[in-house]
């Protein structure tokens, strides 16, 4: 780790103007200076030398700003602040939005649901080892241009879907997947003001990997809306992991469904642990849609989702178990009772 | 040694004795004497010790590349911070610290491979440089700034990569002969494999793997003078101690290594890495005491790992099942340098009968640090191989898998014929096999389905060598029946601290909380290595010994005309609830006791040879060299503890994620000195038998020949939602051939085996047989639905 500044912000513009002080062109997620919230994952960089901000913005003063979960009829609204074991363990978000409060629930460890926010966790960056150990010299995403070494290397935790020839680092959370699924929104303050927008645009492909999403330097993310619809009762998250708890997903689907007399009214599916970015899956759900819920259509679902999948050497099994993850949560979610 | 109850006085009716205070004593389920500092924080371990006021930090720098030449480093930047005092490297260091010779070549290091002696990289994350600072932080730092170039060579990462060179084991057969490594052989076996009516014939691989101890790799090192000490966590303080002498041009006596505690070690801190000299060089230089304590990431490559291994088996039946042929190959990786090897065929040629038997091992010099001891060295991935062969051979002779151990199960080793002291093997399996309900298995499988899961059920047998150092004990009893026991042995957490404190309260008839040990200290009398599972054995019988050799003076004492226990058998007094006591039920105290010797206090120090041992090993072993007896290396008879591993799987029908969610194994033991610390060390074996199976392995990026995973968010052990059901089963056995308190080490046979007995539950699952450990989803995830 190297010597950084530390300082708190007491409200939203303080932060955000800390933040766009000595911001230059790099992309905000390698910007000079940083936001600290739960510090999860940029406390971990920091000591790999992965992320060398210069300045870290404290945000947790924020708390009474961006710290509240509210749920009207419309939907769902989640504060950046608001803790993941905050959101899923919330009796409202668990009866009315399942798959919101599960792919928190089966993320990390307790101690870091406890710390960790919603703001900061779906900025997490990815596991991709040649990225967070800073001795692989090739790596895209870390020092542009310099190749990526998990191309033809150790790839058996990278992304099939969304990536590129320049990067093929894998998206490792979960409620991400969850916000794509639902079309959430994310609302945004930046030293030029507001804005919100679909949360599918929030993270950028693999045509430059250094450059994650589209946030500029200085904006935070202030929450989530959610809307509601009448799929988000039938909703849930399947995570395949190689052990039962603390790791993340090799293969993971968030599903919701409304259903009308067994047929598929309308679905919404977001994918994690097989792709580049938060991933949502319109194929899959055109295909499903008018389609009776049965083994025949979520099979031709998860077929559709994976058409486009593109592995490498040892992540090839992900595309298969990627579409039986998603036959099951399809299936899981149709058994539901709600 | 005297027996403590002398021979039957003929004539003479002794009243019946008081009931023996037994709490604490040998046999009684004791919680750790220590339990309390640690929980508490008051234990202390290596990095708690700064060596002095004004510490020094040092941090290593470590290459990127695995072979080729440091050709420039750049340390203008590193230099330029400030609180930076010194950075060592090759250029400064160069012959200044020896490289040693490694523990299988008679040394003590775990490499031989000197990282700052010359511009040579020999592997992954070698050490480059050493900078030291005023702070961690400014030390960290400036490591981070040194700029170093390499001229890099293409490296040899590991098995079929292209410039391996495999080699014999035999080469240093005459060498290998004197420790017992011979290659064991009997009969003719590929004659009787061709002429079998069953066979198997299959290959089996095991990967790379860690130890990750949690306490991660540290070194204090402070000079006083010419004196050194060093504070480190170590399973061999005396073997520290010797071996930095070698390195660094000292006599031993100006050494003195400190490990009280020791925060996990599995065989990691066995051998002496080369950071120790190297701290030891900086504290010299700077004139400060100086603290290393080196990354996660870095404990990856500057210490030794458990090395890949493949072996080929071929196994041939008659149509009983009864071996008539056990072949059993073995590859092992290691250095470019060193010829490491765990040869396991030594254990897994021993564990059945047959009358033909051929055995081999070759080892493959790669780009890589030289590996080392992981718990139980050779039997994880040699017995992994044979129990699954064992496995495969059963379903081709459709003979229950359980039954086929019976059927070739012996009293004799089969290579000469040698009697096992105690083999307790079909005990194990009938006990275990009853606890786990083996007898509802349906054979077929793919058979057993619970709604989702496809469930196996799998067995393997476990063996590990019983082995006994010698050892030296020093223990005094005060009048008040307080006792002090000084030895430097090693608890790696295996409660070693109580099962010593257990044999002295019990052999000088004291409350467990009045007897104090001291462990892991260059200043006590030596104590073997803390490998191979022989503390226990070694430790408690030269305790018991000095405790006795107390007895006998106490007994002196007492009996004398107009001593308290005047006219009284010496040979007939026993120690008892702080009390001395003679056949008559008389009691003396043990203040009056001690005052009739005219001493202040008893004490008594004593050595033990075990059995086998050469008569010089005591010598040796104030020299740090271990001459662990035992196992399948004495001349008069085989000494094994034997065990049976049993385990479900559940096999998601869709998705296949494996889990293990109950384990249940019996095991004998002979003498269990604390049941509670007994029980405790074996489950986590069998814990560790699942991660072996179903998590561990540390991935090479093969073009580089680097590790990829090399932190514990990467590289899995289970976690505790992954572990539901464990059952840890004592088989009783006595076995007094062993050794005087008939003790068998058990901390390394929990976890051998249990990989097998996993692979043979996914075979019962699935019907897939998968010979490549991990078992990981990919494995299984193109084997058919059984309908």
């Amino acid at each position: 780790m190297r010597p950084f500044i530390y300082t708190r912000a007491d409200d939203v513009s303080a932060a955000v103007q800390a933040a766009a002080e000595t911001s230059g062109s790099a992309p905000a997620n390698a910007a000079p200076v940083q936001f600290i919230a739960g510090g999860t994952t940029i406390l971990d960089l920091m000591k790999l030398d992965t992320m060398r901000p210069e300045r870290l913005v404290d945000i947790n003063g924020l708390q009474s700003a961006l710290g509240s979960i509210q749920a009207t009829d419309k939907g769902l609204r989640l504060g950046a602040l608001v803790r993941m074991s905050q959101a899923a363990e919330d009796p409202q978000i668990q009866r009315d939005y399942p798959v919101i409060a599960q792919s928190l629930q089966l993320a990390a460890s307790a101690q870091l649901r406890n710390m960790a926010s919603l703001g900061g966790n779906v900025l997490q960056r990815t596991r991709c080892q040649y990225f967070r150990n800073t001795s692989w010299p090739a790596c895209n995403k870390r020092d542009p241009g310099s190749g990526c070494a998990a191309l033809d290397g150790v790839n058996r935790k990278h992304a099939v879907l969304g990536v590129g020839d320049k990067c093929i680092a894998e998206y490792p959370g979960d409620f991400a997947p969850a916000l794509a699924a639902l079309g959430a929104v994310v609302t945004i303050t930046g030293p030029n003001g507001s804005r919100a927008i679909p949360f599918e645009q929030l993270h950028r492909g693999p045509d430059q990997p250094e450059r994650e999403t589209t946030l500029a330097p200085g904006e935070l993310i202030t929450g989530f809306d959610i809307p509601a619809g009448p799929y988000t009762r039938r909703s849930l998250y399947v995570k395949v992991r190689d052990r039962q708890s603390y790791e993340f997903g090799l293969a993971t689907a968030a599903v919701a469904l409304h259903l009308v007399d067994g047929k598929v009214e309308e679905a919404r599916i977001g994918l994690g642990g097989v792709a580049y970015r938060p991933w949502r899956s319109h194929e899959a759900e055109a295909a499903l849609q008018g389609k009776p819920l049965d083994e025949n259509s979520a099979e031709a679902a998860a077929q559709a989702a994976f058409a486009e999948a593109a592995p490498r050497r040892d992540n090839a099994y992900k595309v298969e178990l990627g579409r039986r993850t998603l036959v099951r949560a399809l299936l899981e979610a149709g058994r539901m009772e709600i | 040694m005297a027996n403590a109850q002398g021979p039957e006085t003929t004539g003479t009716v002794a009243p019946p004795l008081p009931t023996p205070r037994k709490t604490g004593g040998i046999g009684a389920a004791t919680p750790r004497v220590d339990g309390r500092a640690k929980v508490t924080g008051a234990a202390r371990y290596g990095s708690d010790f700064f060596g002095g006021p004004d510490p020094a930090y040092a941090f290593l720098a470590t290459s990127a590349i695995a072979r080729g030449r440091i050709t420039e480093i750049d340390d203008s930047d590193a230099r330029a911070l400030p609180g930076v005092i010194d950075i060592l490297t090759h250029r400064n260091v160069g012959d200044r610290v020896k490289p040693g010779k490694t523990f299988s070549d008679k040394g003590y290091m775990g490499t031989s491979i000197a990282p700052l002696a010359s511009d040579r990289v020999w592997h992954d994350g070698q050490i480059v440089a050493v900078v030291v600072a005023d702070s961690y932080e400014a030390a960290r730092d400036a490591a981070r700034r040194l700029r170093v170039s390499y001229a890099d060579e293409t490296p040899s990462a590991s098995f079929d990569s292209p410039g391996t060179e495999t080699v014999s084991a035999e080469s240093k057969s005459k060498e290998g002969e004197k420790a017992g490594q011979e290659k064991p052989k009997v009969g003719d076996a590929p004659r009787a494999f061709e002429a079998a009516p069953v066979k198997i014939d299959q290959h089996y691989e095991t990967p790379t793997q860690h130890h990750n101890p949690i306490e991660l790799f540290t070194t204090t090192c402070a000079w006083d003078g010419d004196q050194l000490t060093v504070w480190e966590s170590s399973q061999n303080v005396y073997g520290y101690q010797n071996g930095l002498a070698e390195q660094l041009g000292l006599e031993p006596s100006q050494i003195r290594v400190v490990s009280p505690f020791i925060g996990g070690a599995f065989g990691s801190r066995g051998s002496l890495t080369q950071r120790t000299a190297l701290i030891a060089l900086a504290s010299k230089r700077i004139g400060r005491p100086v603290v290393l304590e080196a990354t996660r990431q870095q404990g990856f490559t500057i210490a030794t790992y458990r090395a890949e291994t493949r072996h080929r088996i071929r196994l041939g039946a008659d149509q009983s099942g009864k071996l008539t042929a056990l072949i059993h190959e073995g590859w092992e990786v290691t250095s470019r340098k060193d010829e490491y090897k765990v040869a396991g065929t030594d254990a897994s040629t021993r564990l059945y009968a047959c009358p033909n038997i051929d055995s081999d091992v070759s080892i493959v010099h790669a780009d890589r640090n030289t590996p080392g001891f992981m718990r139980s060295p050779p039997e994880v991935p040699y017995l992994f191989a044979l129990e699954s062969a064992m496995d495969e051979l059963a379903y081709a002779a459709k003979i229950d898998p359980v039954e086929l151990r019976r059927i070739n199960d012996t009293d004799r080793e089969p290579i000469k014929g040698l009697p096992y002291t105690s083999r307790s093997l079909m005990k194990c399996f009938d006990t275990a096999g009853q606890a786990f309900g083996w007898s509802r298995r349906s054979a077929q499988p793919g058979s057993m389905r619970d709604g989702d899961w496809m469930i196996g059920w799998g067995c393997a047998s476990t063996m590990y060598p019983t082995q006994v150092g010698p050892a030296a004990a020093r223990v005094t009893l005060r009048p008040d029946g307080a006792v002090r026991v000084q030895t430097a042995a090693h608890d790696i957490g295996t409660g070693a601290y109580t099962v010593i404190a257990q044999t002295a309260a019990d052999r000088l008839g004291v409350p467990l909380d009045k007897v104090h040990v001291e462990l892991g200290d260059t200043a006590l009398p030596p104590a073997p290595v803390a490998g191979g599972s022989n503390t226990t054995a070694s430790v408690c019988n030269v305790v018991a010994k000095a405790c006795d050799e107390i007895r006998r003076k106490l007994a002196a004492a007492v009996t004398v005309s107009g001593g308290p226990l005047d006219g009284a058998d010496p040979g007939r007094i026993t120690l008892i609830n702080a009390s001395v006591m003679d056949d008559q039920g008389r009691m003396a105290s043990l203040k009056d006791a001690v005052a009739k010797t005219g001493h202040g206090a008893v004490e008594a120090y004593a050595e033990n040879i075990p059995h086998g041992a050469p008569p010089t090993a005591m010598q040796n072993l104030y020299k740090g060299q271990s001459a662990l007896a035992g196992g399948a290396k004495l001349k008069d008879r085989i000494q094994f503890a034997f065990g049976a591993q049993f385990v479900e799987v559940r096999i998601n029908a869709r998705t296949r994620e494996i889990r293990a969610p109950r384990i249940v194994g019996a095991y004998a033991g002979g003498t269990i000195v604390n049941p509670l610390t007994a029980k405790s060390q074996l489950m986590g074996g069998q814990i560790w038998g699942v991660s072996s199976a179903l998590h561990e392995a540390t991935e090479i990026d093969r073009r580089f020949a680097r590790y990829y995973n090399d932190d514990l968010a990467e590289y899995l052990i289970p976690v505790n939602a992954d572990i539901t059901e464990v059952q840890t089963i004592f088989v009783p056995e006595e076995d007094h051939q062993v050794n005087e308190l008939g003790i068998k080490g058990l901390g390394e046979l929990g976890n051998v085996g249990l990989n097998a007995a996993v692979a043979n539950a996914v075979f019962h699952a699935t019907g897939v047989r998968i010979r490549k450990l991990p078992i990981r989803i990919e494995s299984v995830l193109d084997a058919p639905v059984p309908t």
